[in-house]
């Protein structure tokens, strides 16, 4: 695996996701400014850490998503490279034509740190293929905006083409408003693109790979991916 | 001659908080009248709030030396050694006064300020603390307070990057018109890395780092020196307002210029901005300062030097550079997008010279600026102190079963999962321990070693007892330390008293540090760093005396760290220390039975200690499969929450016969904790304890779904978790 991990000012889950990233796939990966206009040589995943890029005094992502290294990244997404988008990141993506749809502010107005479950719907993808598809992982969320909504046809689309990746689940894998933090429309917690390439999340797995951390529900995620672009390479 | 714009007329005077013998004070110093811009800085520099005039005669009785120790008092921050090349920098401050006026604003610019003292030293944050007091629940204001202040703290935590990782909420009609927002920042640096506010060497060039300077904030430092009144929403202009992205740019650059070894001197512009930073860098260093306010960076045109000096702006910086390194270190600074100017120079003048537009418009004796700050030995009477009451004598109201279902669904011993699910308390990817248990720890680095962090403080005992109050403080830190495994360390010291010019608070302020201090001593656990916060009065009314204490503890190997949650069915509960049935100043006394009287629990020390060092050997023994301390609401509170936290119930044997029932389920004697073993090492635990000759009582087993007292109607774990969980979201949400 050779990671990039972008840091925009404001960043600031950078480290928790190049520690995660160095602990699953024992490669240290490279930390890339907002302003380079290219990727280091022969990455193979780019990551989209959380965080407050500019403050999120605009909107959630919208002055990232305008960097000089995003030009970089739609050019390696087009080519068909792994994006990763967590949190912020996942913001970020939205934002910047990759993904679909918009993050706003969580339901109940607050921001919200705690622990859920996510359901796993699928394994069939190079992010998830480290767990079982219909499987629930306990991961933290930390946000504010993590309350994912597009137009209808948009949604129509995600779910036709089994593109909702994570739903936010109830222990037991039910749906259920209850077990929905932020108000997400269909609970949706992570999508994809339309080529699978471009994975963006609310949750932070990256924060539970550890089991006296949290728990080790996060590492399926990038175990996966080290395998995936293992066999690829 | 300077420019004598403005007429200095008494009203101007007594406009900028300085009494007639302090103005006085100042001519015989300069020997002149001063200008305006030096009124304001004399202002400044000698409130309460920057010059410690009430207190510092009383703080000089606080132990602040081990060998542990590498900063006490005096920094930005304090420094203790945790090993392995490692020193934790850590520091608490009161942002109350603007926190009353603007919730978000001031709670954030609290967080805000803390990190920045923390940062300045070299160290990177790694947690967050916060203690906060606020009004009666049913005070039409407290509602609003707690929502902004909360937010506050999250929205500037959050955005920072900074795990806000364990605190105390709680509520007091005392605190009605005035509330407390008390925030502890902790960082990490290397021990040989730790970068102070000295200048040194003349002719330096002295550089402003950060945000651009505005008129928000000036006077904010004199008004946290000052009572409150119905008019005090007028001062909203005084609070400053936070900006988390600047900051944590501003962390980054800093971090990466000290790693780089640019920095002669540090020091960020935090109460009384400008005036304060540049002359603690000169004073500390024996050296003048001249600045020249044409090249600071302003925010907004035609400022004045009056208001460029006073100005409380947030993220800003001031910094002494090696010469040769001035270009790298502001490329870093441009890197980052922050403002980057000269502003001026060391000179060995031992002058503060502030010039402006081509004029001079101060030139004071720097040092005597802050040495010669008045110094008072304000008159101090003792209260008489309440007799402790008789638990035989108190007649209980209703059952036990009764009284505990109250009692964890009370403001005070209620979950605060509702504030803490608003602060990101993961990040960092090190919380061991999360907000809700007796401290939070978190990892240092990799690991395996942990900090064992926490903050608290019994108002109710202080007020009836200063002194045992005091004491009591630092010995509740010291034992949510303990009870998670680790060795306590050092603590810092946040004093929030009412107006020290009446004799009646100012013997509280001064029965509660020598608490502290004897407490210190005799625990080996002292005050590295603190802060006083006084005139927390509204119409004259003061707050309860509200010294809380922050305190940090290691743990060699955070895996061993023990948790409250009972872990299995079928283990032997015990408890560690006498239980008298102590119910003065009980909570279950005031909320039960609405009686706030009695003398507080008293601590004896040596007690506490063999108690806590016992406990401490349990758990890294891996002994002790649970621990909890027990303060508020008693030995049946503290085994509720034991169960809750796990939602494993226990049966416990009834009351013996020779303590009042009420009175030892719910009196609030010290130095306890509650441990659970194997059943099967229940007897070795007895035997090791008798060895110790620490008391230690079997009082019940784990298991079930219910908390059940002997001949007690049994409570479903889940029905008490409800109601401790559900008050506030409801009280929040105007259920009440």
């Amino acid at each position: 695996m050779k990671a990039a991990v972008l840091v925009f000012p404001g960043i600031n889950r950078e480290r928790d996701m190049a520690r995660t990233l160095k602990l699953t796939s024992g490669h240290e990966p490279a930390m890339v400014w907002h302003a380079e206009h290219e990727l280091p040589a022969g990455t193979d995943l780019v990551v989209v850490p959380g965080g407050f890029s500019y403050g999120d005094y605009l909107r959630c992502g919208a002055i990232a998503a305008r960097s000089p290294v995003m030009d970089a990244v739609r050019k390696f997404a087009a080519g068909g490279g792994l994006v990763l988008g967590v949190c912020n990141g996942f913001q970020i993506l939205c934002e910047s034509g990759l993904l679909p749809g918009v993050l706003m502010r969580n339901e109940n107005l607050r921001f919200i740190c705690r622990d859920v479950f996510l359901k796993v719907e699928r394994s069939d993808t190079p992010f998830t293929r480290g767990y079982n598809a219909g499987q629930v992982i306990r991961v933290p969320v930390a946000h504010g905006e993590g309350n994912y909504i597009a137009d209808g046809e948009t949604i129509a689309r995600l779910e036709g083409e089994g593109r909702v990746i994570f739903r936010y689940s109830s222990p037991d894998g039910m749906i259920d408003p209850d077990w929905n933090h932020n108000g997400a429309i269909n609970a949706i917690a992570g999508i994809v693109n339309d080529r699978g390439n471009v994975l963006g999340m609310m949750p932070h797995p990256e924060n539970h790979v550890e089991a006296e951390i949290g728990s080790t529900d996060g590492r399926g995620l990038f175990a996966g991916l080290a395998e995936a672009l293992k066999k690829a390479a | 001659m300077l420019p004598n714009d403005v007429k200095i007329t008494p009203e101007l005077v007594a406009e900028h908080g300085l009494k007639p013998d302090e103005y006085q004070r100042i001519l015989d110093l300069i020997g002149r009248e001063p200008t305006l811009t030096e009124l304001g800085i004399f202002s400044a520099m000698w409130n309460e709030h920057c010059s410690y005039k009430s207190s510092k005669v009383h703080l000089r009785g606080l132990p602040t030396k081990a060998p542990w120790v590498i900063q006490g008092p005096g920094e930005n921050a304090g420094v203790i050694d945790i090993g392995d090349g490692l020193a934790c920098v850590f520091k608490m401050e009161s942002h109350n006064h603007p926190s009353y006026i603007e919730p978000y604003q001031g709670a954030a610019t609290g967080v805000g300020g803390i990190l920045r003292d923390v940062f300045t030293m070299g160290a990177r944050p790694i947690a967050c603390l916060n203690a906060l007091s606020f009004g009666a629940p049913e005070h039409p204001k407290t509602r609003h307070l707690v929502s902004g202040v909360v937010a506050g703290i999250g929205g500037y935590g959050n955005s920072f990057g900074v795990p806000t990782v364990a605190g105390s909420v709680r509520f007091h009609k005392r605190y009605d018109g005035n509330i407390l927002v008390n925030a502890m920042a902790v960082g990490l640096a290397e021990t040989d890395k730790i970068f102070y506010a000295a200048a040194s060497g003349v002719g330096m060039p002295i550089v402003y780092l950060g945000s651009k300077t505005g008129r928000d904030g000036i006077h904010g430092a004199s008004m946290a020196s000052a009572e409150f009144d119905d008019k005090s929403d007028e001062k909203r202009p005084t609070v400053q307002v936070g900006d988390p992205f600047s900051e944590k740019l501003l962390l980054e650059a800093c971090l990466e210029i000290m790693a780089k070894d640019c920095v002669i001197a540090i020091q960020d512009m935090g109460a009384a901005g400008l005036t304060s930073s540049a002359t603690e860098m000169g004073a500390k260093g024996n050296l003048g300062v001249t600045l020249d306010l044409d090249k600071v960076p302003c925010r907004e045109e035609g400022m004045t030097a009056y208001e460029m000096m006073l100005s409380e702006s947030q993220e800003r910086m001031l910094m002494v550079l090696k010469p040769d390194k001035e270009k790298e270190a502001e490329a870093i600074f441009r890197k980052w997008g922050l403002d980057f100017a000269v502003v001026g120079e060391t000179t060995p003048s031992m002058r503060f010279i502030v010039k402006h537009r081509g004029q001079v418009m101060a030139d004071l004796p720097i040092k005597e600026l802050g040495d010669s700050a008045p110094e008072y030995k304000r008159p101090f009477v003792s209260l008489e102190k309440p007799l402790p009451v008789d638990a035989g004598a108190i007649e209980p109201r209703g059952s036990i079963a009764d009284a505990l279902e109250r009692l964890v669904a009370t403001p005070d011993l209620c979950s605060k999962r509702w504030v803490w699910e608003q602060y990101d308390h993961i990040i960092g990817g090190n919380t061991v321990q999360r907000p809700g248990g007796d401290a939070a720890v978190v990892r240092v680095l990799d690991g395996p070693k942990g900090l064992a962090l926490t903050t608290d403080v019994t108002p109710r005992y202080c007020e009836a007892n200063p002194f045992e109050g005091g004491k009591q403080a630092v010995a509740e830190c010291w034992r949510n330390l303990t009870a998670v495994g680790a060795t306590p360390l050092a603590i810092t010291d946040n004093l929030n008293f009412g107006n020290p010019e009446r004799p009646e608070i100012m013997g509280q302020f001064v029965g509660c540090v020598r608490g502290i201090a004897e407490a210190c001593k005799a625990l080996a656990f002292p005050v590295v760093s603190g802060n006083v916060s006084l005139y927390n009065e509204t119409n004259g009314k003061a707050i309860l005396p509200t010294p809380s204490i922050g305190a940090v503890g290691v743990i060699a190997d955070f895996k061993k760290s023990a948790t409250l949650a009972f872990k299995k069915q079928g283990e032997a509960i015990f408890v560690v220390g006498e239980t008298t049935g102590w119910l003065g100043q009980s909570i279950y006394l005031r909320e039960i039975c609405a009686r706030e009287e009695g003398a507080p629990p008293p601590v004896d020390l040596t007690e506490e200690k063999e108690n806590g060092d016992f406990v401490r050997a349990l758990i890294l023994d891996g002994v002790a499969t649970a621990a909890h301390d027990v303060s508020d609401g008693g030995l049946l509170v503290a085994l509720a929450e034991m169960a809750m936290a796990s939602g494993i119930g226990a049966r416990l044997d009834a009351a013996p016969d020779d303590v009042p029932e009420h009175a030892y389920w719910f009196g609030e004697d010290q130095a306890r904790y509650v441990v659970t073993v194997p059943a099967a090492q229940a007897d070795a635990l007895t035997a090791r304890a008798r060895e110790a000759n620490v008391p230690v009582w079997r009082i019940g087993v784990t298991g079930g779904d219910a908390v059940a007292v002997a001949g007690q109607r049994a409570l479903a774990v889940a029905d008490l978790n409800a109601r401790s969980e559900d008050w506030l979201p409801g009280y929040m949400a105007g259920h009440d």
